[in-house]
């Protein structure tokens, strides 16, 4: 093995820059990785170009030091532009897929280069594209990461708004609150639930609890063991809770999954567990007699 | 014995316990109030807890114990203003204290009592 790896892709990627940046980008549009809808010409040239240079640094850098590996601080200035670089195209709605297109083609314009060169020496090529191929694979998958974790970052904006949005407690008349739960109940969720629920207790002096559980698409053991230990969470309280919504789907579920619950009430709608509720408060809903309905 | 008080109203013993208790006073409380418990026949105990804001398992054992022990001599224990956190920390270290009865606060609790008939019913209004 010779002391200065990829001392060739060095000496082409020197040479023939521009010459190997107008071949990626075409190869790349072979490919079908080039977004002539989301970039311009310029700014798809300008970000190649910045990578090409990078990589260039990064292959100079490794050549000297003699070890090849991925992780060393030489390819620290690479793996900053390419995440930059994906960032951007995550924003404008570049599919994974292309971006790790783009990269992989600038394999063929540097594989070609080098088997010029190294016409007379193959062992030596056969090296140096092994070597080469590996790094620009590495980066291909760097690239996919980043664009995991932009996508991850992405989703759990969105769970924090929708947390939010999704632990409305609503007081239906005095002493009487409720609670619609919608969606799926994890342990985050059922955390942020149960806060702000014996909050709404003490701020409204209520004395019933229907946590209603219509829009609740699963119940599993572990959503049944929130909603039960948000019921005990209230009776603590000093209130009452009734669980509504349970459909004669989720009762057997429950059921059959063994779980008790006790001595937490349970109705099968929102109707039943309102007119439960409110005889607990010593209030009525009755029709209005007509003549009342007819003066107004 | 500072930390926790008992008090008679209403014919209910209402104990007030402040934030800064310590072990030792609920051990004492504990004595206390089933000395007093016995001494009045009285049929209500309330335990105002809110100015409670940090619980263990070893509030949570004791307050299950004055239950019992006030059950013992035929009186009725219920737990009043308790925090939503501290709830959610006994909830969570499993201590849902089945034994106690609960209300929001001094009123409901007696309300409640009331109607279950353990005051005297001549006392109301």
């Amino acid at each position: 093995m010779s002391d200065k790896i990829l001392e060739t892709t060095l000496e082409v990627l020197k040479e023939d820059a521009e010459g190997i940046l107008a071949d990626w980008i075409e190869q790349a549009d072979e490919d079908g990785a080039k977004r002539i809808d989301l970039f311009s010409e310029k700014e798809e040239r300008d970000q190649a170009a910045s990578l090409l240079r990078s990589f260039r640094l990064g292959v100079r850098d490794a050549s000297k030091d003699g070890e090849f590996d991925l992780q060393d601080e030489h390819w620290a200035d690479l793996r900053g532009i390419l995440s930059e670089i994906t960032h951007e195209r995550v924003e404008r709605g570049v599919l994974p897929g292309e971006m790790a297109a783009l990269i992989l083609a600038l394999k063929t314009p540097l594989f070609e280069r080098l088997t010029e060169k190294l016409e007379s020496d193959p062992e030596r090529l056969i090296e140096e594209v092994l070597l080469l191929s590996k790094a620009i694979d590495a980066f291909a998958i760097y690239s996919n990461e980043v664009f995991i974790a932009e996508r991850e970052q992405v989703i759990e904006r969105q769970r924090d708004e929708m947390m939010e949005l999704s632990t409305p407690v609503v007081e239906l008349w005095d002493k009487v609150l409720t609670l619609p739960l919608i969606g799926t109940l994890d342990s985050l969720r059922a955390q942020e639930v149960m806060e702000s629920l014996l909050q709404a207790i003490v701020e409204r002096q209520a004395e019933v609890v229907i946590v209603d559980i219509t829009g609740v698409k699963t119940v599993d053991t572990q959503v049944a063991q929130h909603l039960l230990r948000t019921a005990a969470a209230v009776r603590l309280m000093g209130a009452r809770c009734i669980i509504s919504g349970i459909s004669p789907k989720i009762a057997q579920a429950m059921v059959e999954l063994g779980v008790d619950v006790g001595e937490v009430r349970t109705r099968s709608s929102l109707r039943s567990a309102l007119m439960d509720a409110l005889t607990s408060v010593g209030v009525a809903i009755r029709p209005i007699n007509d003549d009342k309905r007819n003066a107004k | 014995m500072n930390a926790a008080a008992i008090y008679a109203v209403e014919g209910v013993l209402l104990v007030s316990i402040t934030s800064d208790i310590t072990d030792t006073d609920i051990i004492d409380l504990q004595e206390a109030l089933s000395k007093r418990i016995a001494d009045t026949e009285c049929r209500g105990v309330v335990v105002d807890i809110s100015a409670l804001e940090i619980v263990d398992t070893f509030v949570g054992r004791v307050l299950a114990q004055l239950t019992s022990v006030a059950r013992l001599l035929d009186a009725e224990t219920y737990v009043v203003g308790m925090r939503p956190a501290v709830a959610m920390t006994l909830v969570e270290l499993g201590m849902y204290l089945p034994e106690n009865h609960t209300a929001l606060t001094l009123s409901h609790a007696l309300d409640k009592m009331r109607q279950s008939g353990l005051i005297d019913g001549l006392r109301r209004g």
